[in-house]
């Protein structure tokens, strides 16, 4: 072969602008605020973070986890090797060998990709990505003969200069992408940014199964700043690793598969708000973008920069506050992208700093500073509900087994019902429980999902306060909000009210009661019932089980909808969006019902107040609506005296 | 929007203040904005807003008493940069100190609530700042439609949405209804970071509030009504209409000293003058 020093030469140069690249790419993500992280241990984590937790997203598609098995390894390996044999040029028969099995590995893998990109579904992003299975293909083919001479296979200097300068040409292209587009702001960027993403990962104890989903709280210092800010303003003001984490997103389109709001026409898009986020962090326009858009918005007119605000171009208000934060988003990314925390960090600063909280957002924050329930109720009528239910107030017997937190369903009359449910199955268990009474406040999910940090602080400190004067060995709600604030973001406020405290959702502990005996039931007759998991329950806090084992107890068989478990839909009542009240074209809750009616349910049982509005809001005729807790209560066996 | 093109065409360096007090919530007796006196500084940011936009209008929210209460940051979070207060023991009568600060800064509109939500809550304090600054006063106004060449087209709230306009000449005081567009929502970020302009001023004791005590404010008792209505119609407009006072008298014609002389009448034939 001919022109020996060229192809040595390129590769060196592919290699030195991708470096270059790096640099850059590092510098737009450390434009973000800091973060403690332990870079060294995140790095050391990062391969297994990579085989296990990443791994198990993309199992759930087969097809996608073995393509992409074949093709990145198949690369990483090549690229290892490609270095080893053309550019130190070590001269060994069976590197060589090889190196032509990982490409043929790599091109075997880019076949299945072009494959699925024949007849692409619409969630997944064309435009550079459609390239990106050529470029691999001519990646594997060109190294794979030129290796052919070093593998013995061909002597040594075969082809003319037709054949070197096609070569060339394929090279130049696969390195093009390959390593060049790496750092360059190309498809294949989502493995530098993710392999990185994975070791920094703004969360570090969402892996080794663990299941990290609180908020993280907002310094309330910055408010006596000049100068500061609360909440995310400008893509800088997201931490670098957030950033970093937004360029990790390969746009496949799993999240934007998956969005109610999406699906409900509302204009919210997780797919292009990450994309969004991209362009704000490296400046430019949405104009390359090849995905679907928001519904109901044109691509094209956003516009963004490290240091500009983010929702006057680049967003629109309406697209933050279409979210339910129900995390489907989050829950099948493969990337592990963190797309409702950038959310909520964008609603802090319309709602602490600009004071723009969408329709009955405002009157809902005022009434919950005002009178800690969102409905501006008196504080002292809290307890009205259970004037007849002759409840142990804590105040009065400072100790108890269970502490029953009663949430703001006490002010509301089908929640109510619930509630009587529950209290009576503890009374027919003989659990030893109390309540706060009016002592109990809201718990600060809607103030902080709402993007008022400050509320949902001054909320959680003062319940804090008021738990840490009783002894209880478990908190049990009916509320999955309160649950998932109660066991997993009051931990941010240094009380030790909660330490040693089990935080029990009603479900589960419902189900320890069934299964040690406590209740005893009768068998259920009442026709086909599916079970619909709230949010907040499931994806939140993993418990997909004690529900689904209740309802099994009552001898109920599940008839699940297609969307259950970790793929349930929202009802669409989370994250304060019946409150700021986006339009759409369609209501989330309806297209819930539709799942429920397509697996012929005559009952839904859920878990949660919020879902029980949301649902038996939907128009007659619709299958009944029932918490879990009221289905118990008409099957508990009376006992005979 | 009309006041928009009327205000800035004029560019007249309008001087508005609000006043504000210490609002106390109904339901649960916390402090917070007043409502009608947020709807005062909302009504004050909108003239503002719409004004000459190479600036010249200026807006100054007023409040008396202590600076430190944390009530006044409600209004702050509206996106005021300072508050002032003229520092005084809150139970001191203020409005011997705000008509001393009115006259010297000489504004030209002056909007409060109609009552406080606390305290004596007696409506008093515009009428006793009007007197004591000569001006008109407009009760219960729901918006300021325009200002040009130094006069104000106000629109006072009636009961049952109606509406009057009226022209004023200023400077006036206006005491803004419950009906005026609602305040803005108070953002946290602002609402800390504002400052207080404290100006320490010489106050007096209320001699005769020390006497008292308070106690929660009760509904007046409503005289009864015998509806007679026939048709749902009827007793549909029975229910929601306000009792609009009976008997009584329109003087447009005749002279101030008629009209003075049937309100003397008047007051004297209902005891409220002996
Ligand atoms: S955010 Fe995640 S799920 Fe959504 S397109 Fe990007 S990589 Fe795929
Ligand atoms: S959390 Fe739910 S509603 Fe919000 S973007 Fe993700 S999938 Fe959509």
């Amino acid at each position: 072969m001919i022109f020996e020093w060229l192809h040595p030469f390129l590769i060196v140069t592919a290699l030195v602008l991708m470096v270059i690249g790096a640099v850059r790419r590092v510098n737009l993500w450390r434009a973000g605020q800091s973060d403690q992280i332990d870079l060294i241990a995140g790095l050391m984590a990062m391969p297994g973070r990579y085989l296990h937790d990443l791994h198990d997203i993309v199992e759930r598609d087969k097809y996608m986890s073995k393509t992409h098995a074949a093709t990145g390894g198949g690369f990483v390996l090549s690229a290892v090797l490609i270095i080893l044999v053309h550019l130190l040029g070590i001269d060994s028969q069976i590197l060589a060998w090889a190196l032509m099995a990982s490409l043929a590995l790599m091109f075997v893998g880019a076949l299945f990709v072009f494959k699925r990109r024949l007849n692409p579904p619409s969630r997944i992003s064309k435009g550079p990505w459609m390239r990106l299975p050529k470029s691999l293909l001519a990646f594997a083919c060109a190294f794979f003969v030129l290796t052919l001479p070093a593998a013995g296979v061909l002597p040594e200097g075969t082809g003319g200069v037709l054949l070197t300068l096609v070569l060339t040409g394929l090279i130049i292209w696969g390195m093009g992408e390959l390593f060049f587009g790496m750092t360059w702001g190309g498809p294949m960027k989502h493995a530098f940014a993710g392999a990185l993403h994975l070791a920094f990962h703004r969360r570090q104890d969402r892996f080794g199964a663990g299941r990290s989903t609180g908020l993280k709280p907002v310094d309330l210092s910055l408010a006596h700043e000049v100068g500061g800010v609360l909440g995310v303003a400008k893509p800088t003001d997201f931490k670098w690793n957030q950033l970093l984490g937004f360029d990790a997103c390969v746009q496949c389109g799993k999240c934007e598969a998956v969005c109610p709001a999406f699906a409900a026409g509302q204009p919210l898009n997780p797919k292009k708000l990450i994309q969004d986020m991209v362009v704000g962090l490296a400046g430019g326009t949405d104009a390359n973008y090849a995905g679907s858009a928001y519904p109901g918005k044109d691509v094209g007119n956003a516009k963004g920069g490290p240091n500009q605000i983010i929702t006057e171009g680049l967003l629109d208000p309406e697209t933050l506050w279409s979210c339910t934060t129900c995390r489907a988003c989050v829950e099948e990314c493969p990337m592990m992208i963190e797309h409702v925390d950038a959310i909520v960090d964008m609603r802090r600063y319309l709602t602490m700093e600009k004071g723009q909280t969408p329709n009955k957002g405002a009157e809902v924050l005022d009434n919950i500073i005002a009178t800690d329930n969102p409905n501006g109720y008196a504080p002292a009528s809290r307890t009205n509900w259970a004037a007849d239910q002759n409840l142990p107030l804590m105040r009065d017997v400072k100790e108890a087994e269970v502490l029953f937190w009663v949430s703001d369903g006490a002010f509301d009359m089908r929640s109510q019902r619930i509630l009587r449910a529950f209290v009576k199955l503890m009374k027919a268990a003989n659990v030893d429980f109390a309540v706060l009474g009016d002592e109990e406040l809201d718990c600060g999910d809607v103030a902080r999902r709402l993007g008022d940090d400050a509320t949902f602080q001054s909320l959680a400190t003062r319940n804090l306060a008021v738990l840490s004067q009783y002894k209880f060995s478990k908190i049990v709600t009916t509320d999955p909000h309160a649950y998932h604030c109660l066991r997993n973001e009051y931990n941010d406020f240094g009380s030790d009210a909660l330490n040693g405290v089990e935080v029990l959702h009603h479900t589960s502990f419902l189900n320890e009661l069934v299964q040690q005996g406590s209740l005893k039931l009768n068998s259920f007759s009442g026709g086909k019932v599916t079970y619909h998991d709230p949010c907040y329950l499931g994806r939140y806090n993993g418990e997909y089980e004690a529900p689904r084992e209740l309802l099994r107890s009552m001898g109920i068989e599940i008839a699940e909808m297609e969307r259950s478990g970790f793929r349930s839909r929202c009802c669409g009542g989370g994250g304060g969006a019946p409150v700021t009240d986006i339009p759409g074209e369609r209501r989330i809750a309806d297209m819930r019902m539709e799942d429920v009616n397509s697996t012929g349910a005559e009952l839904v049982a859920v878990g949660c107040q919020q879902c029980t509005a949301m649902l038996e809001g939907v128009v007659e005729p619709r299958p009944q609506v029932k918490d879990i807790a009221e289905i118990l209560v008409d099957q508990l066996a009376e006992e005979l005296h | 929007m009309q006041p928009k093109q009327s205000i800035a065409a004029t560019g007249n360096n309008l001087k508005i203040v609000s006043l504000i007090s210490v609002g106390k919530h109904p339901q649960s007796g916390r402090v917070r904005r007043a409502d009608q006196d947020s709807r005062a500084v909302e009504l004050g940011m909108k003239l503002l807003d719409s004004g000459n936009p190479t600036g010249g209008d200026s807006l100054v929210v007023l409040h008396a008493g202590d600076p430190k209460e944390p009530g006044l940051r409600g209004y702050a979070g509206m996106g005021l940069n300072s508050v002032q207060v003229l520092e005084l023991d809150p139970a001191a009568d203020a409005v011997a100190p705000l008509g001393e600060y009115l006259q010297q800064f000489a504004p030209d509109i002056v909007l409060t609530g109609v009552r406080a939500e606390g305290g004596e809550s007696s409506g008093m304090v515009p009428y006793q700042l009007a007197e004591k600054l000569g001006w008109p006063i407009v009760p219960r106004v729901a918006d300021i439609i325009s200002v040009e060449a130094g006069v104000a087209e106000v629109l006072q709230a009636l009961p049952r949405g109606q509406r009057r306009s009226l022209k004023i000449r200023l400077p006036f005081i206006a005491s803004i209804d419950s009906a005026a567009q609602d305040a803005r929502q108070s953002a946290y970020g602002p609402a800390s970071r504002a400052m207080m302009d404290i100006e320490i001023v010489d106050s007096s004791t209320d001699q005769l509030r020390e006497n008292w005590s308070e106690a929660p404010a009760k509904k007046r008792p409503k005289r009864l009504k015998v509806i007679k209505a026939k048709t749902a119609a009827e007793r549909f407009k029975a229910a929601t209409a306000k009792s609009q006072s009976e008997g009584g008298k329109v003087m447009q014609n005749e002279s101030a000293a008629e009209q003075a002389q049937a309100i003397f009448d008047l007051l004297l034939e209902e005891g409220v003058l002996r």
